[in-house]
């Protein structure tokens, strides 16, 4: 079989879906992104600035924004509560770790909405949170807990938390114990070993982690509308109000590629983060 | 271990929150899905009741037809291009920016990949219905199903495919009777995520399913039903759906197990 038989075989069908179905309608939307929008919601195809420009109008900006804080906060609360327990699940005897790791991912391979849902029936007015809040006394009135920035965290935490906990339990389950050994010999805290040795060395898999859930969470959809209430709070709601309602469909595109633009210079961040705490192991 | 018994068990204690935070709500579902009431906060009486008007309910039927076709088809595409496109960047080390490429699917943003794909059956006035949902999905089902059968291969003896072809098997003879029987289990474990992928996918369904019920995904129909306001059938649902992709996971679980043994 000649060489480019072979090529045509095994990455033809792969390349032509990804590059039809992917990579033209991107291409499409990308394009639309500069024209203007036509008076009954279609397009005009007159070049302009004014979809990106709009953008950064304070209250895009700000929606820009809340998305980008909110995704910061989730990483940031998936980072501090997986650390800890993959640490612990990576340090288990053998026979447990997998059945532990398994245990955590579980909840991740059941349905998105429900998992969502979940939250709402927790945290409403009326919900089990408040309800025992107030049978115990703690607190006289409701907390509103649901259809705030609260609530989004709390939901996207308990959707993307598996997925920090299996990144890092790859990386600090690859960790030599000897390092820890020598590290204590030499008479460091374990705090000390912890901060100066174990984490330096899972950077990879914090990096990876990190950039999973921010990444899941800066352009989710479906968290921030049911839990967050009707209002666009985030970039998600308001590219699928700009296609489905307001029919601004170069606005939309525009506010796509704002957020593809976010997440890309992200993961050039993470690569340089990994790059540079390889480079010190290769000095060490 | 021994040394640091209080550390260890802080942590331990940590794990428990962990595992409380992950399955409280989830057990809350299942015990509400039971409750006679419905409400969360007053519990009237152990009823099936629920799981009654949700069998009963023809558009939770259809829905659940509609996804069992997209996930269907699209897994069995992206399982052929899948594993195809993994042999051949494994084997033919094209260059960086294509292995890179095969990445964007896992991570562009649903919401992107959906206004994208609508926007371009838009263009090109293609009806919308289950067929473009199962395009759709296919897409990133293929990145997937990739990424994991090229784990496999990369712990792949080639030194059997080129005493096979010395042998005079041929190549496609090869690849059936020594290549695909090794990478079997990373196939079947793709094809399984590829399902369970496109069995909960909302958003890009949502866009590319057109209007009306005939193209109504089980997800689209379950969002309808939450916006629609707190309904306790949903509870009744839920755990048939969590029951159901628990008993997969710990399935495939058994199975890979016994391929290792």
């Amino acid at each position: 079989m000649s060489e480019a038989v072979r090529r045509l075989v095994l990455l033809g069908p792969g390349l032509g879906w990804l590059a039809i179905f992917l990579v033209l309608p991107c291409a499409i939307v990308f394009v639309y992104s500069f024209f203007e929008r036509g008076t009954y919601g279609g397009i005009d195809y007159i070049f302009t600035l004014e979809n990106y420009a709009r953008a950064a109008d304070p209250l895009y900006l700000s929606i820009l924004l809340t998305s980008a804080r909110v995704a910061v906060i989730t990483t940031v609360a998936a980072l501090v509560i997986g650390y800890p327990a993959a640490y612990l699940i990576a340090t288990a005897p053998k026979p447990w770790q997998m059945p532990l790791l398994i245990l955590v991912m579980l909840p991740f391979w059941s349905n998105y909405l429900i998992r969502t849902y979940a939250w709402i029936v927790l945290l409403n007015n009326q919900g089990l949170i408040n309800y025992g809040l107030q049978e115990l006394g703690v607190i006289n009135e409701p907390l509103p807990m649901l259809y705030n920035e609260f609530a989004i965290v709390v939901g996207l935490l308990y959707g993307y938390l598996p997925f920090m906990v299996l990144a890092l339990y790859s990386s600090i389950s690859r960790l030599n114990r000897e390092i820890f050994e020598a590290s204590a010999d030499l008479g460091a805290s374990s705090l000390r070993t912890f901060v100066r040795v174990t984490v330096p060395l899972t950077i990879p898999g914090i990096a990876a982690g990190s950039v999973f859930v921010f990444v899941l969470s800066i352009g989710n959809f479906v968290t921030p509308n049911l839990l967050g209430g009707g209002r666009s709070l985030m970039v998600g709601n308001l590219i699928f109000d700009q296609f489905l309602s307001a029919r601004d469909w170069p606005f939309g595109a525009a506010l796509a590629f704002v957020l593809i633009g976010l997440m890309m210079l992200l993961l050039i961040a993470q690569a340089w983060a990994v790059n540079r705490s390889q480079r010190n192991d290769a000095h060490a | 271990m021994r040394k640091m018994p209080i550390e260890r068990r802080l942590l331990t204690g940590h794990l428990g929150l962990v595992y409380l935070f992950l399955y409280g709500p989830i057990v809350v579902l299942i015990a509400l899905s039971f409750n006679e009431s419905g409400l969360p906060t007053a519990w009237t009486g152990f009823s099936m009741e629920w799981y009654g008007k949700m069998f009963a309910n023809e558009a939770i039927r259809r829905a659940v037809v509609n996804t069992l076709i997209v996930a269907v088809c699209s897994t069995v595409i992206a399982t052929i291009i899948g594993t195809l496109l993994a042999v051949g960047l494994e084997r033919l080390r094209p260059n960086a920016v294509l292995e890179a490429f095969v990445f964007v699917p896992m991570i562009i943003p649903d919401i992107v990949l959906a206004i994208a794909l609508l926007s371009f059956f838009t263009l090109l006035n293609v009806t919308l219905g289950l067929h473009s949902i199962i395009i759709s999905h296919a897409i990133f089902n293929i990145a997937f199903v990739c990424v994991i059968v090229r784990t496999r291969l990369k712990n792949f003896d080639k030194s059997i495919v080129e005493a096979s072809i010395d042998l005079g098997a041929g190549e496609v003879r090869t690849f059936w009777r020594i290549t695909l029987p090794v990478i079997l289990p990373g196939v079947v474990a793709g094809a399984l995520l590829a399902f369970t992928l496109s069995v909960d996918e909302f958003i890009i369904a949502n866009f590319t399913a057109g209007a009306g019920p005939s193209s109504t995904t089980f997800p689209m129909q379950i969002y309808a039903m939450i916006r629609f306001g707190v309904t306790p059938e949903i509870n009744a649902i839920a755990t048939i759906v969590i029951g159901f992709s628990f008993f997969l996971v710990l399935l495939s679980q058994r199975l890979n197990r016994e391929a290792a043994e």
